[in-house]
Formats: C-alpha cells, sequence, structure tokens
C-alpha cells in the first residue's frame, strides 16, 4: 500500500501544508506595508526590517514578550514542583479516593478555559494578584498541573520498584531518595512535563488576557493593537507572530528525542 | 504492579490537590452562585432559582436558542474535525521516515503548528485565507472560486476546519507515532514471514498497538475542539452572523461581553456538566482497556505451564484436545 516514495510524498506534501500559511507569515513580516497592500509578491521585494525593529525599541512591544515569558516560567516551576510527589503517590501506592482524585484531575485539564475566565477574574482581582504574572501562573495551573501528574505518573512507573526499596534499605531518607535518585532517574520526564507545560501556558489567551490590563500583559493580547484608524498594521502583526513562533521552536529543538513519547504522556 | 496501600501517600498529593482546588474549587463555587441569581448591575443580586437553566434548555427563548445553535454547530465541527484529523493522522505517523536526521527534522516540523500561539495561529489563518493579501484566498480567486471567508457561511466554515486540520493533525500523528515505536521489530519480520499484505500488517500489528493512544488522542481532539475558542474568534469572530460562533465564544460574549453573570455562569455549569460526561466515559473506557490488556497479559503465560493438567485423571484431558 504505502511504498517508501509513496510514504514520502505523502509526509512532504503534509509538511509543505504545514509549512506554507508560517511561510506566508514570516514572508509578510518582511514585507513594507505598501507591497503587502498594493501587489501580491511570493518573497518580499524590497526587504524590510522596520516591523523587527519597532517591536524590539517600542517597550510597550517587548515587554510584552518578557511579560509572556514571565508567567509562563513561572507556571513551569509550580506545575513540576507541585506534580513531582503527586506522580510518585500516584504510581506508587493506593490510597483513599486515588483514583477519584485522579479523574478530578483529568477533567480540570478538559474544563473550558472560558468557564473560568469571569470567576477567575473576580478571584484573582479579590486577593490583589490581578495584572500580575502570578495571577497568570496560576490561572494556568489548572490545566497544566493535571498534565505534568499525568506524564510524569507514566514515566515514574517506568522506574522498576526494586530501586525505591534498595534505596530505603541503604538508609535513604524519602526526600533524600527523592532528589538524589529519582529525579534524575525520570529527568528525561521532567524534561517533557515541562516542555508540555511551556507549550499550554505559552499557547494559551484567553485566561492570560482577563487577568491582567497594563503590567502584566501578554504580546498575544498587545498584538490586537495593531488594528488602528487607519486601517490594519500588517506587517506589524506578522512580525510579532512571527516572533512567538521562535520561542516554542527553540523548546522543541531541544526535546525533539523525547517529544513522541512525550506526546503520548510516558504512556505507550 | 500491585500498588502498596498507604494512606500517607495523600501527603504526597496535597499539594497538587490544594493548587488545584484552589483555581477550580473557589472559582466554580463563585459559578454555582451566580447561576441561580439575576443582577441590575451595582452588584445588587436577586435570587433567580433554577430560572436561567430552564430558560437555557428552552430553544424558544433567547438564550436557549443561543446555546442549542452554538452547541449544534460545536458539535458538527468536533465530529468533523475528528473524522478528518484521525485518519489523517494514522496516515502521516505511518509516513514517518524509518530512520536518520529527517526523523528529528519531521518531528521538528510536525510540533511547531502546535507551539504558536492560538490567537497567533488565528492571525496566520486570517491573512493566509484574505482574498487580497492572502495566499491561499488570493489563489483560490484566481482560479476562479468565489472564495471569502468574511461574507460567506460555508467559506468561513472551510476556513476554520482547515485551519484546525491544520493546527492539530500533528497532535494525532506524534501520538499514533509513539505507538508506533513501540511495536518490537520481530512483530514485523514474523509478519513479512507469513506474507502478510500490507494492509494486514496494519490491521494486526500496528492498529492494535496504537489502540490505547489513539483514545488519548480521540479525547484530547474532541475536548480541544470542543471548547474552541480563541482560533475561530480571532479568524471569524464568530461570523458572518452567527454561523461559526461555538459555545466558548457564546459564553465569553454573554459573560465579558454583556456581563450577564447570572446567563453566563448556568451556561458554564451546563457546558462543564458535558464536558465532565464524556471526559469520563473516555475514563472509564481507557481504565477498561488498561485493565483488560493486563488480564490478558497475565493470563498468557499462566496458559503454558500447566504439569498439573497430566497429573488429573485422562477425561479432564479430553475437552482440552478438543479445543487443540
Amino acid at each position: 500500500m504505502h511504498s517508501v516514495p509513496g510514504r514520502r510524498l505523502i509526509m512532504g506534501l503534509f509538511l509543505i501544508f504545514l509549512l506554507l500559511p508560517i511561510y506566508w507569515l514570516v514572508n509578510m513580516s518582511f514585507k513594507t506595508n505598501s507591497e503587502i497592500v498594493s501587489t501580491m509578491t511570493l518573497w518580499p521585494h524590497t526587504p524590510t526590517l522596520q516591523h523587527y525593529k519597532r517591536i524590539f525599541t517600542d517597550e510597550s512591544w517587548y515587554s510584552g514578550y518578557i511579560n509572556s515569558l514571565e508567567y509562563v516560567v513561572l507556571n513551569t516551576i509550580i506545575s513540576i514542583a507541585v506534580a513531582l510527589p503527586a506522580a510518585y503517590a500516584f504510581s506508587r501506592y493506593r490510597f483513599l479516593g486515588d483514583k477519584h482524585l485522579f479523574f478530578w484531575l483529568l477533567s480540570n485539564r478538559m474544563a473550558p478555559a472560558a468557564v473560568y475566565a469571569l470567576p477567575f477574574f473576580n478571584l484573582y482581582s479579590a486577593i490583589g494578584l490581578f495584572d500580575t504574572p502570578w495571577a497568570v501562573a496560576l490561572a494556568h495551573c489548572i490545566f497544566n498541573v493535571p498534565l505534568a501528574v499525568w506524564i510524569l505518573e507514566g514515566f515514574v512507573s517506568g522506574v522498576p520498584r526494586e530501586i525505591d526499596e534498595t534505596a530505603f534499605l541503604d538508609g535513604y531518607s524519602f526526600p533524600r531518595f527523592f532528589i538524589k535518585i529519582l529525579v534524575p532517574l525520570i529527568a528525561s520526564g521532567i524534561g517533557v512535563a515541562a516542555f508540555f507545560c511551556f507549550m499550554f501556558s505559552w499557547v494559551e489567551l484567553l485566561l492570560a488576557r482577563t487577568l491582567t490590563s497594563v503590567h502584566a500583559k501578554p504580546i498575544a493580547a498587545i498584538m490586537t493593537r495593531t488594528v488602528s484608524a487607519a486601517g490594519m498594521d500588517w506587517g506589524l502583526l506578522a512580525a510579532a507572530g512571527v516572533l512567538t513562533i521562535i520561542p516554542g521552536a527553540l523548546v522543541i529543538w531541544f526535546v525533539r528525542n523525547y517529544i513522541a513519547r512525550g506526546f503520548a504522556l510516558g504512556r505507550v | 504492579m500491585d500498588k502498596t496501600v498507604n494512606q500517607k501517600a495523600w501527603f504526597l498529593v496535597l499539594p497538587v490537590f490544594l493548587v488545584v482546588a484552589f483555581s477550580a474549587v473557589l472559582p466554580l463555587m463563585t459559578v454555582v452562585n451566580y447561576s441561580m441569581q439575576d443582577t441590575f448591575g451595582n452588584n445588587q443580586f436577586f435570587w433567580n432559582g433554577v430560572g436561567w437553566f430552564k430558560e437555557l434548555l428552552d430553544p424558544s427563548t433567547d438564550l436557549g436558542g443561543r446555546f442549542l445553535a452554538s452547541l449544534g454547530r460545536n458539535l458538527f465541527f468536533s465530529l468533523v474535525i475528528l473524522a478528518i484529523e484521525v485518519p489523517l493522522g494514522i496516515v502521516v505517523a505511518l509516513s514517518m521516515p524509518r530512520e536518520g536526521w529527517t526523523v528529528a527534522a519531521c518531528l521538528v516540523i510536525l510540533a511547531l503548528p502546535l507551539l504558536i500561539p492560538w490567537n497567533v495561529v488565528g492571525t496566520i489563518w486570517q491573512i493566509f485565507g484574505r482574498p487580497d493579501i492572502g495566499l491561499l484566498g488570493y489563489v483560490l480567486n484566481a482560479m476562479g472560486f468565489d472564495y471569502n471567508y468574511v461574507s460567506n457561511d460555508v467559506d468561513a466554515w472551510v476556513t476554520v476546519i482547515v485551519m484546525d486540520v491544520w493546527h492539530w493533525t500533528s497532535l494525532v500523528a506524534l501520538l499514533c507515532y509513539a505507538g508506533l515505536k513501540s511495536i518490537p521489530e520481530a512483530y514485523y519480520q514474523a509478519a513479512q514471514i507469513d506474507g502478510a499484505s500490507r494492509w494486514a500488517v496494519f490491521k494486526a500489528i500496528q492498529l492494535p498497538k496504537m489502540n490505547r493512544v489513539l483514545l488519548i488522542a480521540v479525547l484530547l481532539r474532541f475536548m480541544d475542539s470542543f471548547m474552541i475558542y480563541t482560533e475561530p474568534f480571532v479568524v471569524t469572530g464568530g461570523g458572518p452572523g452567527n454561523s461559526t460562533t461555538f459555545v466558548s465564544v457564546e459564553l465569553v460574549k454573554i459573560a465579558l461581553g454583556q456581563f450577564d453573570l447570572g446567563k453566563a455562569a448556568a451556561l458554564s455549569l451546563v457546558y462543564n456538566l458535558i464536558i465532565l460526561i464524556v471526559c469520563w466515559i473516555f475514563y472509564t473506557v481507557m481504565t477498561n482497556a488498561g485493565v483488560e490488556r493486563k488480564v490478558q497479559a497475565e493470563s498468557e503465560p499462566a496458559v503454558e505451564p500447566k504439569p498439573s493438567a497430566a497429573l488429573k485423571p485422562v477425561p479432564a484431558l479430553k475437552p482440552r484436545e478438543g479445543v487443540a
């Protein structure tokens, strides 16, 4: 059914399908606005860096990237830190309500962000965290913590139980065993989980936009400003879009060898 | 894999429980609270009982009509994208190169759309599909199709669906690829010796191995498409008219646009309940599949060593001979 050339053809076509829209965005980001609007060109005839320059020199633009990265990193750290012990517990022990708890966590991963937008707004305003990176980082925990638990549980289960038992026989205390033995053993799993937390926090916009106004506004929300009285600033919008793709692309490169297993949430 | 019973494990789970409870239970209480009340502004609330829920489920009212229409659209959307993305994802996973640097390159490119912020995905397709400045729209119109996603319902739908296929097929493909990677080479060799066709290999070896990851893929895709908000909102804004207004878009319109807290809260609860039910069904199916597999794995080696059968009287052996 699939000979090798057939396989290559399918793969090639699919990759072109994936890359074409991205190419178009990159293409537009290097064009001047007059070129974008006036003619249809497959590559920039008068390439310009003006849009990128504007983003890197205007504080209201580049601060958006810093804000976004700030809450994404915070969220990743919190998620992994709380999920690690829980993943160990779910993997090794049976306890009261474990299955229900696991399902409840899973159901939160699936809860629509739109449902939580308004209550989060009230909650974080009430405790004075509104418009700080902490608000967004904590809000994103609702789907990232369950995901991290899920992924890490798969990886912890891959570690033979004998290793725990030997360590305890050797007189390791639980915290010491955890940090000295278990964490290095599942380092790749932690990397994958961190990657996913990064990813889902980075791509989410609805909550991030609702929970911030001025100081912690994410770049994705700032992008909507390109609509002005003079019409759309397409070039600037495209350049800002391209810059949001770069962190993701970098992160993928680092975890490329674990990516397939990671997407299967560590349970193949 | 028998787990030991240890109630102290709760201490390990406690941080997760607290963090998620803070973000999930507290806001949900607010929602329940709002859903029973009506407000005329100025933070004055009035008891409304189950009024909003009645209205929500009655298609003749404005709220109910909007909710049920968007729910229908959303279910249709989810089914369409599942029907496209799952087979396409499997085909792409089967087409992955086996070794060499191309594997890493393909993986990175496949994963790329997944890491683009959702509103940028919307922006990309908004630009790509525009008849005046976008490649897709321009080419389609040059070929004689009157394609315009801003004014034509069908075009808007096609754009949103193609965008979702572009955005998420990779997830299905990567999951299937992970499943395929776990198949030992010996299986394929055995199939080759038996002279199995490509289709037989797929049906008997590859598909069963992908079962579990496919289930995860369908679950994730169904859930995420059921609560899709950002991408269609950026591209079509829910239009033209209401033709691409999905449940989340409707909900945000009511909650943050009109600040109709009671209605929005009631909608949220029903919405959440649907998600919870579907999620529970999937979870049950998934854990059952896991248990079945375990039982199978345990019973298989148990069949082999049956020396005790030889000690039994001959009649007891008879049925076994019959099976053989």
